[in-house]
């Protein structure tokens, strides 16, 4: 099984270097697009790969790309941002390729950025990651050594010039446009759309804002062609896709498996299956923001249309497991105070909201709720849902709560009886 | 002047980078309190004169982010991660044991100024869970007794 992203990612978990990297075809891709390939026809090629972004919402990137404008009468500064703020809870997968192989990121950017005509970039990276940002330093100065990036890369007259941003820590900084505002150096908040950040972005200029995981895919695809690329995939969806599990099963982690790998064979083959006395009661399949999966869909492909149609989200395909023995309606109001906690504050519903959904689940669970509260927590699900809100962040927030009172709604309910006949189900 | 005249070359050649030197403003004060712990309002008011803009558009700023203390703190900052994978696995039974250990609360400073203890969300190494992170490092599968071994390293009582 081919696994391009993580084939650098040494299991002592120091980082690749420039020669290892190189010892393994890279930096190739780029130079066959610098060499053979205009702008445009390197888009065609992310485009014919059928690439989604891997950030979470799987927007085709080559799609993406094309709203760039491009030739004679494009403005003459664009920026292409990598972003690198993997703070959802759940997430852990852009971590293994930030640390472990900087620069497939470095040549990911580069290529993107001559896709685009961009000449200057940066990785947006959370300040927690120390170690990727010290990896990422050295990488950078190692690949403006070797001419990789700056000044008229590898002789073909395109320049690019890569600079870290290491943030200071909050999750909205995850969302495309206000990262771009965090970059500008202002709070996070979101920017209203249109424009989109492809024709107006940071400083105003054309920008495009790509996940870690999305960037490390280029290399491959520019190196191996789009046929390869789509041969990874064991369904319609190409490529590989690093799934990830955490919570109580045996060997939780993180690898690189074809796309559309189930998540059976992710949870009992990858990480060995639930701990002894643990039985696997639900499933988040893409991270703290998308809706709660049961054990009857453990056989769906994990690719973004197979997911989406069991009710869920891909998300970042890193699953979160709920375990029987853990209540379900005290780890809803664990996501939902960090979501509470996290909101900008920018707009109304998701401000005032998602503490209202906290103080509800925290009453249900003090044993003060009432039937009429479970109704109300159904009826925010609605108004904090997509499109009443400036950004997804609550609509987000919102995915585990309504799925949660869809699946386990006795595990609710039993908060409403008196006390003494709940029974101890959970430790 | 708190603020060293390193610490001001720093920060103007990082508003040099950008078309407009408020966009260094994180840059900045993450450079003012690695020298000084934390932001307090009279440093808080020279990176701003050094950056050109005005004091409040600065604290608008650093009041937002998680890792920009506007209280003073101790020298080494324990954040331990409170979101769901850590939760399950035991981050609750490892901030108690650490407030026991070190006798203070959360947002709180032990009293030779050592510690102060502070949520954080997901560190991003949630198969490595509970995680927190001391200072500039992380340390993964943390429980109590781990923590006592890591605490005992750096010296805490």
């Amino acid at each position: 099984m081919d696994k391009p992203l993580t084939r650098n990612i040494k299991p002592d978990g120091s980082a690749a270097s420039l020669a290892e990297y190189r010892a393994g075809g890279g930096y190739e891709g780029l130079k066959k697009a610098l060499a053979e390939l205009a702008p445009l026809e390197v888009q065609q090629q992310v485009k014919d790969s059928g690439l989604r972004g891997r950030g979470g919402a799987g927007f085709p990137t080559g799609m993406k790309w094309s709203f760039v404008p491009m030739g004679e009468d494009a403005p003459k500064t664009k920026y292409l941002v990598v972003n690198g703020d993997e703070m959802e809870p759940g997430a852990f997968k852009d971590r293994l390729l930030l640390e472990g192989d900087p620069h497939q990121l470095i040549e990911g950017v580069a290529i993107a950025s001559y896709a685009i005509q961009a000449n200057i970039a940066y990785i947006f990276l959370r300040g927690e990651y120390r170690l990727a940002a010290d990896r990422l330093r050295r990488a950078i100065a190692e690949a403006e050594e070797y001419k990789l990036l700056g000044a008229n890369i590898l002789g073909s007259g395109f320049s690019l010039d890569l600079r870290l941003h290491t943030s200071a820590g909050r999750y909205i900084c995850g969302e495309e446009t206000a990262l771009l505002n965090s970059l500008e150096g202002k709070r996070a908040n979101p920017r209203a759309k249109p424009p989109f950040p492809q024709v107006s972005g940071l400083f105003g200029k054309p920008t495009i804002v790509n996940n870690v995981e999305t960037l490390c895919n280029l290399p491959h695809i520019l190196r191996n062609g789009v046929e390869w690329y789509k041969g990874l995939s064991r369904t319609g969806e190409p490529g590989t896709k690093i799934y990830g599990v955490s919570g109580r099963v045996k060997r939780p982690g993180a690898w690189e498996l074809p796309m559309g790998t189930t998540a059976r064979e992710i949870i009992e083959e990858h990480a060995g299956g639930m701990r002894d006395g643990y039985r696997l009661k639900g499933y988040m399949p893409g991270g703290a923001s998308t809706d709660f999966l049961l054990p009857e869909h453990l056989d769906i492909p994990m690719d973004y249309g197979s997911i989406g149609k069991a009710g869920s989200r891909l998300g970042t395909g890193t699953m979160i497991l709920l375990d029987d023995r853990t209540c379900p309606v005290r780890m809803v109001l664990n996501l939902e105070q960090f979501f509470a906690q996290e909101s900008c504050g920018w707009c109304t519903p998701c401000r005032d909201g998602l503490p209202w959904t906290v103080s509800l689940l925290e009453r249900l669970i003090e044993g003060r709720g009432r039937l009429e509260d479970l109704h109300t927590l159904e009826r925010l699900c609605g108004l904090l849902g997509p499109g009443n809100t400036f950004c997804a962040l609550a609509p987000g927030a919102v995915e585990p709560l309504q799925s949660a009172l869809k699946y386990f709604r006795a595990d609710f309910e039993r908060y409403l009886q008196p006390q003494s006949t709940r029974g101890g189900v959970y430790a | 002047m708190i603020l060293t005249p390193d610490e001001i070359q720093a920060i103007r050649q990082e508003a040099g980078h950008f078309p407009y030197p408020s966009a260094a403003a994180i840059e900045a004060l993450n450079i003012a309190q690695r020298g000084h712990d934390w932001i307090s309002d009279e440093l808080l008011r020279e990176v701003a004169e050094v950056l050109g803009i005005s004091p409040a558009d600065l604290d608008s700023v650093a009041t937002f982010y998680n890792l920009i203390y506007r209280r003073p703190v101790g020298k080494r900052v324990i954040h331990y991660c409170n979101s769901v994978s850590c939760w399950m696995l035991g981050a609750e039974d490892n901030r108690r044991h650490l407030s026991e250990r070190l006798g203070i609360g959360l947002g709180e400073t032990t009293g030779d100024g050592e510690y102060t203890l502070l949520p954080i969300v997901c560190l991003g190494a949630c198969d490595k869970a509970p995680v927190l992170m001391i200072g500039d490092e992380t340390h993964f599968n943390v429980d109590p007794a781990k923590l006592d071994d890591i605490l005992g390293e750096t010296g805490a009582p």
